[in-house]
């Protein structure tokens, strides 16, 4: 084992290592949130994530961006079969260690290539078309600075990670055909090859200089990479697969039913309960249960698995009736407002414990009653998340605790539970007229 | 027309001692709403030529909390919804259909955390059912052949519960020209009113969610908005008016144009 070989294992286990940490850090944040069961029904769920994370099959709606983005996931895919090979020769000081394959070996190096062009090509379009300025949902004021760079970020990176993979393929391949020392001749280079004449100018030692280059760009680029992933958006990858598994199976238009209050208004429907009772020894530790959210622990753990699964890609946002006719609601910003505190949250926590309070919250602090109020509760958003993230269910108990903890509601909704209370409609008609309709018929 | 049409309430069904097929859930827009008031009539009317023996609660029955619960208010959703269940389950009621989308939805998948269970169908459905039977007959579509028809999906009807085709099946009936607009089915674009923002002013915008709707359906100049919900209804006739088009296109339910079909 060579010193180069020795560096890299150190690198390899560093950014491993540095990888598993940020995830638990994640995982954690995500558990800050409240139970729910989403144990049920597991061939459904198996089905319903081969559909839709795998098979992304909600990303075709939109087919040009659907397609390009296919052609991304699967050259990502197949393409890191190629950095295992990448990652056996680092650690043995091998090269190329599969061209035993033979033949299949000239395939998978050729489909790779063909891929990576693919690959590359696609991030070249998104690039231009997301900066472009012409698409509505990638202007939106909540994908302003960081999360426009992190987009760019990602692009430029899968780019630059592509071309010092075909570059590498393209010094190799004129260093296998000038017979250079430990250079094996094995694989098919049917896009590097293309990109040969670029070097050929250059010496035999040039040549083996640029190829080592390439390799430990590639390889150290993309294991910085997967640690970029976890503040990232990108970091749906990942996330993708167990967020559309773990997703809710119940038709859309049902909305949870809060046990707690079920308990509350049968107490008090039940002609026998004394209110005078001595209610049951309350548990001196527990701490008094909020009706609805109003901060991300107040959440259910998959609605910040949700935040942390968000591509940003803004589809939600587009289909969204309020967003589209001005109003101040996004839902991918309640997704992402929901993600950054979550985010803050935890640092809270690394640095001052686990019961610190910042006296902040998710309501107030990064989300307004304005927005909240705007939602007609249609699901389109629901409907079109490629991922199958529900920002609804957030809005919704946001409201709960608007309404059922500060009474802060709209005045004519006020007027409207008044009027449910009194006369049993939402509006003021005497409840004896229900059936006047019937004298007309 | 032929002779008044007597609806029944359970209590008299009760005394009478009489089961009724199913409880037909009118709904607070169904019975306080004027205009929400033709389209009971017209699903009273079709449940009477069906010779389905069916009957309304009257004035037991009452708002089932949807609005409530959709902006937040859980108690008062959750109390209208036990008395609604002590009612139904007094009457042992087993079959429920409801002239309204939002009823539709809370009672078929919210009142069973509750303990009500029913089924529950939403009048197209069940209207649907009584052509498949062969309980109703629509011959030749009568005013509505060749007309063009394009139909709004309900939020809750649509998105909410998965039904796009029975409505759409009632309109082939009519012998119609039925066009779809650009977002449709599960891409439907809301018409504003749900979540509680038909009893609120809509918050700061550019534009009114109807109005936008509405510009949509009028692009394919349809003869007829076809809606499923008296909130579309009230909705999108708002925004004909906004446009002006009132002598151009008319908004209705489905089961009024199935009921003007069958000469109702
Ligand atoms: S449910 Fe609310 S947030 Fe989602 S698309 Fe509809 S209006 Fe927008
Ligand atoms: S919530 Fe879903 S649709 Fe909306 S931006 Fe995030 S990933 Fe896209």
């Amino acid at each position: 084992m060579g010193i180069a070989n020795i560096v890299f294992l150190v690198i390899l286990i560093a950014a491993g290592g540095a990888f598993t940490y940020q995830v638990s850090k994640i995982r954690r944040n995500i558990l800050l949130g409240r139970d729910v069961d989403r144990s049920n029904r597991k061939g459904e769920r198996w089905a319903m994530m081969t559909r839709v994370a795998l098979g992304q099959s909600k990303m075709v709606t939109r087919p040009l961006a659907g397609i390009m983005h296919i052609l991304i996931y699967v050259g990502f895919v197949i393409i890191n079969i190629e950095v295992l090979e990448i990652v056996i020769d680092g650690v043995f000081g091998t090269h190329r260690i599969f061209a035993f394959l033979g033949g299949f070996y000239d395939f998978l190096i050729g489909s790779f290539e063909i891929l990576a062009f693919l690959v590359l090509f696609a991030c070249v379009v998104f690039l231009i078309r997301r900066n472009a300025g012409t698409i509505k949902r990638f202007k939106a004021r909540e994908l302003t600075s960081w999360p426009k760079n992190d987009a760019n970020i990602i692009l430029v990176v899968e780019i630059l990670l592509m071309f010092a993979f075909l570059s590498m393929n393209a010094t190799d391949y004129l260093l296998q055909e000038r017979g250079a020392d430990h250079y094996i001749v094995a694989g098919a280079y049917p896009v590097s090859s293309l990109l040969a004449p670029l070097f050929d100018g250059m010496s035999t030692e040039g040549l083996i200089m640029y190829e080592r280059g390439a390799w430990w760009f590639h390889i150290i680029g993309i294991l910085l990479f997967l640690n970029y992933l976890p503040i990232s958006k990108h970091f749906h990858i990942i996330l993708a697969f167990p967020n559309v598994f773990y997703a809710s199976l119940t038709p859309e238009g049902k909305f949870t039913n809060m046990d707690k209050v079920t308990d509350e208004v049968k107490l008090m429907m039940d002609p026998t309960a004394d209110p005078y009772a001595t209610p049951p020894p309350a548990d001196p530790d527990a701490v008094p249960e909020k009706f609805g959210a109003k901060d991300v622990q107040d959440l259910h753990w998959k609605n910040l698995m949700d935040a942390y699964s968000c591509t940003e890609c803004g589809r939600c946002t587009s289909s969204c009736p309020a967003n589209m006719t001005g109003k101040l609601l996004s839902p991918r910003k309640i997704m992402m407002d929901t993600r950054d505190r979550l985010e803050e949250v935890g640092r809270n926590i690394d640095k001052h414990g686990k019961d610190y309070d910042d006296g902040k919250s998710l309501l107030g602090d990064y989300i307004q009653e304005e927005e909240l109020w705007a939602c007609t509760t249609c699901n389109a958003c629901v409907d079109a998340c490629p991922v199958n993230i529900n920002p609804l269910e957030i809005i919704v108990d946001l409201r709960r605790y608007l309404v059922m903890e500060e009474s802060k509601s709209p005045t004519e909704l006020n007027g409207m539970f008044t009027n449910v209370e009194n006369n049993g409609a939402p509006w003021a008609f005497p409840q004896a007229d229900r059936l006047k309709w019937a004298e007309e018929l | 027309m032929s002779e008044a049409i007597k609806v029944p309430t359970m209590a008299e069904m009760l005394a009478a001692n009489e089961v009724p097929e199913v409880l037909f859930w009118v709904g607070c827009a169904g019975s306080f709403d004027d205009r929400a008031k033709k389209i009971t009539k017209a699903i009273v009317k079709i449940l009477h030529k069906a010779e389905v023996k069916f009957a309304v609660l009257g004035t037991e029955e009452g708002c089932t909390g949807d609005p409530a619960k959709r902006a937040g208010n859980e108690f008062l959703y959750q109390m209208q919804a036990m008395m609604n269940i002590q009612v139904l389950d007094g009457y042992e009621v087993k079959k429920i259909v409801t002239g309204c989308p939002h009823c539709f939805n809370t009672m078929k998948n919210e009142y069973p955390d509750l303990g009500g269970n029913y089924e529950v169908v939403h009048h197209t459905q069940f209207i649907q059912s009584l052509i498949n039977d062969g309980r109703l007959k629509i011959e030749g579509g009568g005013a509505f052949k060749g007309r063009k028809i394009t139909f709004h999906d309900p939020c809750y009807l649509g998105r909410g519960n998965g039904e796009y085709e029975a409505p759409r099946q009632l309109l082939e009936k009519l012998d119609a020209e039925l066009v779809e607009m650009k977002r449709c089915k599960s891409k439907g674009l809301c018409c504003g009113a749900g979540g509680a923002q038909m009893f609120k002013e809509a918050e700061p915008g550019n534009k009114e969610v109807n109005i936008e709707r509405t510009e949509e359906a009028l692009e394919i100049k349809p003869s007829v908005i076809a809606t499923g919900c008296p909130f579309c209804n009230t909705m999108m006739t708002d925004g004909v008016k906004h446009f002006e088009k009132e002598d151009q296109t008319e908004v209705f339910d489905v089961a009024e144009l199935i009921a003007q079909a069958a000469d109702l």
